[in-house]
């Protein structure tokens, strides 16, 4: 197997924990992954990106080519669109719909939720109101890695063990917790996957 | 055996921390702040009594590296690429002294100036010191190298330049370890001379570094990180340096590369397996990450090269990291289908957080300089040079560490009134000090600026060497106690702000004032590291 996923949002929303419960997930499964983050100035605030690919075969390139990724992960809807040159030609995107406006030209949402609506394999999603009802709003990182579930070809059991590892320390509400949103998410993707 | 998912800067701090290290020295700085973070959380580290600590600048960081390599232990010393200019005087002497505990500088360099001021490509330092430099394709050379490299640096009696750039750097893969190895005791050199730079001590020393490059060489002919594969078509031959190999591999799925591949890890450059590649094909597709190092050292080489292609022709671009779709064009494969960005898509910049205490200090200082024409305003490197963007455009420099309180001071000497410098606490600790002595001893009428947030924060929060000591070390250098003021930068003192500013920019000598307000994310993290330690004393 092998996924090019790119992992979108802005500094300071949290993508690399989604990428920390798959890492953990693709560890368990043994095989291979590179994952390259954006670090550094553009974490103030600043548009962040992480290229994740997992293969049962070696991984050459820590970045994905142009055209290649299978899906693009986003927790911030015009995030999503910004990586759209490296979206294959049957790939998906799965996006949160919440807009993060820390800029003053930020488009209307409306314009935005409606580009993101007219990709022919979208799953758009408000995972904040998901993560909420699910018990935390700051579970929605979780939400989104649940609804980007159906396109990981990894056990959804494999994911589930990758959040209760990474959030073992934490305590068992806090596993829970996070368990729940994962399944929200899914069960949202599941229900409203157009194929 | 058990893989380890590690950044490619925590694979170097890994295999330093297993190869033996007695000690890491570093000042923070993208993309090589990990590696000591990930060897300060290291409880490995911590059960050695490995030094951790963070230094005031990177010429002290590699100072007190060497001095531990004096001693006969094994030290590394990590910075970013301009790092090493303020380094240089102490780095490229030390590959006159030589070393004796094995030394590694692990240095990371910036391509595409993601965090950074320029693009400058270390390997040229470690060519122009003449020091052996390893440059890793992945995480796990990058473990191996610093693993070996100790070995490699005693061996030889030289420091080794460990060379990553960004993109490795930050990117994560499963990594395999190998067996610990043991810390050396305290051994000094055997020559007590060696570390004695006399003239007549380095000319000699020089002559040993010079006899040591055919030895350097030999070592990277058969280094087994470097590497040629052959290919049946040698239409085109490709060498690829660091990085730049996954790119090239990544045209090829399941490693048909037609052509012939010289892999270079280990330099100096291999020039035996260069020669034969260039012997034996038409063309060269040079694919290395920074400037083109390798691509004008060939073209020195060989009297008869064949055509040469890189950066330098325009076949990649001649800046900026390079990425695997560079590789596939210039391999002249067919690009895929792709999806522009749509048009209402914003650039989205960083942007100094909301509630930073650097913005009060910017909206006051920007009134009180508002009966000025604009562009009297020194910086430097920090969060705060954000403060040159929109809404605030309140700065007009940021050129090295340190440089916002000399430049100001030259504006000054030039006529300029009045001349204001803004530097951070952890700058002015790293290489602000000297150029107030200048100021101070010329009396010259500069207003210091220096924006405490009490933390390194733009690489994520380390501890300021200033903590505590910025009055008292002004005081110390001369500044005058009654032009020290201490702020507190926030909304409701926007009113006496203004008024400290202006008073002291009507000063006719140098003044320093100090808005002090903890940064807001270090302060947020220390909170919830708190709440964490509560709950699991409970």
């Amino acid at each position: 197997m092998k996924i090019d996923i790119i992992l979108a949002g802005v500094g300071g929303q949290g993508i690399l924990s989604i990428a920390t419960v798959l890492g953990a997930a693709v560890l368990r499964e043994n095989l291979n992954l590179k994952q390259a983050e954006t670090h550094g100035m553009s974490q103030r605030g600043g548009a962040v990106v992480s290229h994740l690919r997992i293969s049962s075969d070696t991984v050459a390139s820590d970045l994905i080519p142009e055209g290649a990724a299978d899906l693009i992960l986003s927790v911030e809807p015009m995030e999503a669109l910004r990586y759209l040159p490296y979206l294959s030609d049957n790939g998906y995107v799965v996006t949160n719909t919440t807009p993060f406006v820390n800029i003053p030209d930020y488009p209307a949402p409306e314009q935005v939720l409606a580009a993101v609506n007219a990709l022919p394999r979208v799953v758009a999603l408000n995972a904040d109101e998901i993560a909420k009802a699910a018990g935390n709003s700051r579970t929605s990182n979780i939400v989104m890695l649940g609804a980007a579930a159906p396109f990981l070809q990894l056990d959804f059991t494999t994911l589930e063990e990758g959040v209760r590892s990474i959030f073992a320390r934490k305590g068992d509400a806090i596993v829970d917790l996070n368990l729940r949103a994962l399944h929200a998410g899914h069960e949202f993707a599941k229900n409203s996957i157009r194929l | 055996m058990q893989k380890h998912l590690l950044l490619g800067v925590e694979a170097i701090a890994q295999g330093a921390l297993d190869g033996g290290l007695s000690g890491v020295y570093a000042y923070p700085g993208t993309p090589s702040t990990e590696i000591t973070e990930y060897i300060q959380d290291s409880r490995q580290a911590a059960e050695r009594n490995v030094h951790r600590q963070w230094s005031a600048n990177e010429k002290t960081a590699y100072e007190a590296a060497l001095g531990m390599s004096y001693a006969g232990k094994r030290a590394l010393v990590c910075m970013k690429h301009v790092g090493l200019n303020v380094a240089a005087d102490a780095f490229i002497n030390s590959a006159i002294t030589g070393a004796n505990g094995g030394l590694i500088l692990a240095i990371a360099d910036d391509p595409s100036m993601h965090s950074s001021q320029n693009e400058q490509d270390s390997r040229f330092y470690g060519d122009f010191a003449m020091l052996p430099i390893l440059e890793p394709a992945n995480q796990q050379e990058a473990y191996d190298m610093a693993y070996s490299g100790f070995q490699l640096s005693e061996s030889l009696g030289l420091p080794v330049v460990l060379r990553i750039t960004t993109r490795l750097a930050h990117s994560r893969a499963g990594v395999l370890r190998k067996e610990i190895a043991a810390q050396n005791s305290i051994r000094l050199p055997d020559d007590m001379r060696q570390f004695v730079l006399l003239p007549g001590i380095a000319r000699r020393r020089y002559n040993g570094l010079l006899e040591k490059q055919k030895k350097l060489l030999e070592l990277s002919e058969k280094s087994a990180f470097n590497s040629y594969e052959d290919g049946a078509d040698h239409s085109l031959g490709i060498v690829s340096a660091g990085i730049g190999y996954n790119y090239v591999a990544e045209n090829f799925p399941n490693r048909n590369c037609p052509y012939p591949v010289v892999k270079i890890s280990q330099y100096p450059l291999p020039v035996e397996m260069l020669k034969r590649l260039s012997d034996e094909c038409e063309q060269l597709l040079i694919f290395e990450e920074g400037y083109p190092f390798v691509e004008s050292k060939l073209r020195s080489f060989f009297s008869d090269v064949p055509h040469i292609r890189g950066r330098l022709d325009g076949t990649l671009p001649r800046t900026g990291e390079l990425n695997p779709d560079h590789a596939r064009r210039a391999l002249g494969l067919a690009a895929r289908p792709t999806q522009p960005i749509p048009a209402l898509v914003a650039a989205r910049p960083p942007a100094m957080c909301q509630g930073c205490g650097h913005i009060d200090a910017y909206l006051a200082l920007n009134e009180a300089l508002s009966e000025f024409e604009k562009g009297h305003v020194f910086s430097d490197i920090g969060c705060y040079t954000l403060g040159a963007l929109p809404p605030y455009e309140a700065i007009n420099s940021c050129v090295d560490m340190g440089a916002s309180i000399t430049m100001a001071k030259g504006a000054a000497d030039a006529g300029l009134r009045p001349a204001v410098a803004v530097i951070g606490d952890s700058t002015f600790t790293h290489s602000g000090i000297t150029g107030l002595l200048d100021a101070v001893n010329e009396h010259a009428p500069i207003t210091i600026v220096i924006s405490d947030n009490e933390s390194v924060s733009m690489t994520g929060g380390q501890q300021s060497a200033a903590q505590g000591k910025i009055e008292s070390i002004c005081r110390g250098v001369g500044v005058e106690p009654e032009h020290i003021r201490v702020l507190t930068p926030l909304k409701k003192n926007h009113d006496e702000m203004v008024r400290v500013f202006r008073e002291e920019i009507a000063y006719d000598g140098v003044s320093v004032v100090i808005p002090r307000r903890d940064c807001i994310q270090r302060a947020a993290r220390l909170k919830k590291a708190q709440k964490s330690e509560n709950s699991d004393n409970k």
